[in-house]
């Protein structure tokens, strides 16, 4: 069981802001933080891993605690079992990706898994190269392993995924449930890409200025409650075009950018760039395989 | 013939100096990037006075200091028999505050060009700030530490004023070649002159060429740079 409170004021371009936010996590849940940027995500993920104070908190993980305000305990980043993959990756340019990951051995642990993790990230091939010359993907599959290497209770994803393209995110989202899954971590990830947040989460905060606005499974939060679709995608509309009595909204879905007819009564909430799901009832989708 | 005393006791100044910068420069320099102490400021400008002020008046105040008539020179010789004017010790004192600034500002340039997600990163491994120090944060900025080596030795030989106001100029003792030039002109040597200011100008220049040299390769290698 993990428990988090704290309560800090953050600094942001609008002045100060007031966080204030607490929750429960089951061991090996997958946990999504999603939120504008400024409303807190990443300084959670900090507080949870000592890099950043907060004014009043308590982190209590599996039975042992992190942080109390109360009783004036605040345990050292290197004491707390983490693992955080930084948003810029944070590989060490000095040494190779197996000494990257060999940095991370604590006394007396066993050197296997090093191996084992370069084996189940796919990058044995790389393992004597420096991080500076490998593709973002590769070095976010580093990054990831390293963050294991220590065996953590709880694994922090600072937008891991934010600098790659689809397909790259695609595909790191596979190997970030492989790992998820194979060492039963209990994962929390900041993100603002939905599509993602369905993929690996089975959890969902979302955070408006500081505050925790709702909880609860991906679906339930995401899917407006009225609609019982058989067949949904969510995505981000990317233009509005008028025809004739009708319009036409083009929504990019993943890769897909899918065209659905709105009426002019629907339009109206409508704009470029916000969030939309696409759902369908009474229909009969085809399914056909493609590799 | 040309007496060499000037020119070992030169090196041998350098030298040492150099060592104690760089043992003192690394925790100071590491507190200087990464510190949110609120004085920081008035501690940098500490640092960097020496850039600014008159040797003369920073050896005007050292040999005021040193000087057994007062508080603090009184004190070194009454508890550790240490005399610091006019000797040897006296004038590795003065360079090191002296050329403080030419080790520190390099390596505190450094590590602030670094990524904070590095060091962070090492924490959340659960490495200490020395190992973090040692392992990660120094080996990417060899560059800057080899700069500041290299800036506080050659800086450390051209110095006159404060070595002239703290050390005087007694042979094998504080008898700099900086000072061998001076005490040679006044005396109308201007040939055992002329070879001394050629061996600094020349060695001063080669130290610079091989700085840069090695830099520009450093940064080429830099993944930092890239």
């Amino acid at each position: 069981m993990i428990k988090f409170y704290a309560y800090k004021n953050l600094q942001t371009s609008e002045g100060k802001l007031p966080m204030d936010v607490s929750f429960q996590l089951k061991k090996g849940d997958f946990l999504s933080i999603y939120g504008h940027s400024g409303a807190g995500k990443t300084t959670i993920l900090r507080i949870l891993a000592g890099l950043t104070g907060s004014e009043k908190s308590l982190i209590e993980i599996e039975n042992e605690m992190w942080d109390n305000s109360n009783k004036k305990i605040h345990l050292s980043v290197q004491k707390r079992a983490i693992g955080f993959v930084f948003q810029d990756f944070a590989l060490f340019p000095n040494l190779t990706v197996k000494e990257n990951l060999t940095f991370a051995l604590q006394k007396g642990d066993n050197k296997a898994i090093v191996d084992e993790l370069l084996e189940l990230m796919e990058i044995q091939g790389l393992q004597n190269s420096k991080p500076q010359n490998l593709s973002g993907g590769q070095k976010q599959r580093i990054a990831l392993a390293r963050a294991i290497v220590r065996k953590p209770k709880i694994l922090l994803l600072d937008e891991p995924l934010s600098a790659l393209d689809d397909e790259m995110r695609f595909k790191l989202q596979d190997y970030i449930l492989k790992i998820h899954r194979y060492y039963q971590l209990t994962t929390i990830l900041v993100s603002h890409h939905l599509p993602e947040i369905f993929k690996l989460s089975d959890q969902v905060i979302v955070l408006e200025k500081g505050k925790i606005k709702k909880q609860g499974t991906p679906s339930s939060i995401f899917s407006a409650e009225k609609i019982s679709s058989k067949f949904k995608l969510t995505g981000e509309i990317i233009a509005i075009e008028k025809s004739d009595v009708v319009y036409i909204v083009s929504v990019l879905s993943g890769n897909n950018i899918v065209k659905v007819i709105a009426t002019s009564e629907e339009i109206k909430d409508l704009k470029i760039g916000a969030k939309v799901m696409v759902a369908s009832k009474a229909f009969n989708p085809i399914i056909q395989k493609i590799s | 013939m040309i007496d060499f005393g000037p020119l070992w006791l030169t090196a041998e100044l350098a030298l040492i100096t150099t060592v104690i910068l760089l043992v003192i420069s690394i925790p100071l320099c590491y507190w200087l990037a990464y510190s949110k102490f609120k004085f920081k400021a008035a501690a940098e400008a500490i640092v960097s006075l020496p850039l600014v002020l008159p040797p003369s008046v920073l050896g005007f105040y050292l040999l005021v200091a040193f000087s057994p008539e007062n508080a603090f020179g009184k004190f070194l010789e009454q508890y550790f028999d240490v005399r610091l004017v006019f000797t040897f010790e006296g004038l590795i004192i003065s360079s090191v505050l002296y050329s403080l600034p030419f080790m520190v500002h390099p390596i505190q340039a450094g590590l602030k060009n670094l990524p904070v997600s590095l060091k962070e990163a090492a924490f959340t491994l659960g490495k200490s700030k020395f190992t973090t120090l040692t392992k990660i944060l120094l080996p990417n900025i060899k560059s800057s530490v080899l700069t500041g080596i290299v800036l506080s030795f050659a800086h450390t030989i051209g110095e006159f004023g404060v070595v002239l106001m703290v050390g005087g100029s007694i042979p094998n003792e504080t008898k700099v070649v900086s000072i061998a030039i001076y005490d040679e002109v006044t005396a109308m040597n201007y040939h055992t002159a002329n070879v001394y200011a050629g061996i600094l100008f020349c060695f001063s220049f080669l130290i610079l060429l091989v700085v840069y040299i090695v830099n520009n390769s450093f940064s080429n290698t830099n993944p930092l740079n890239k």
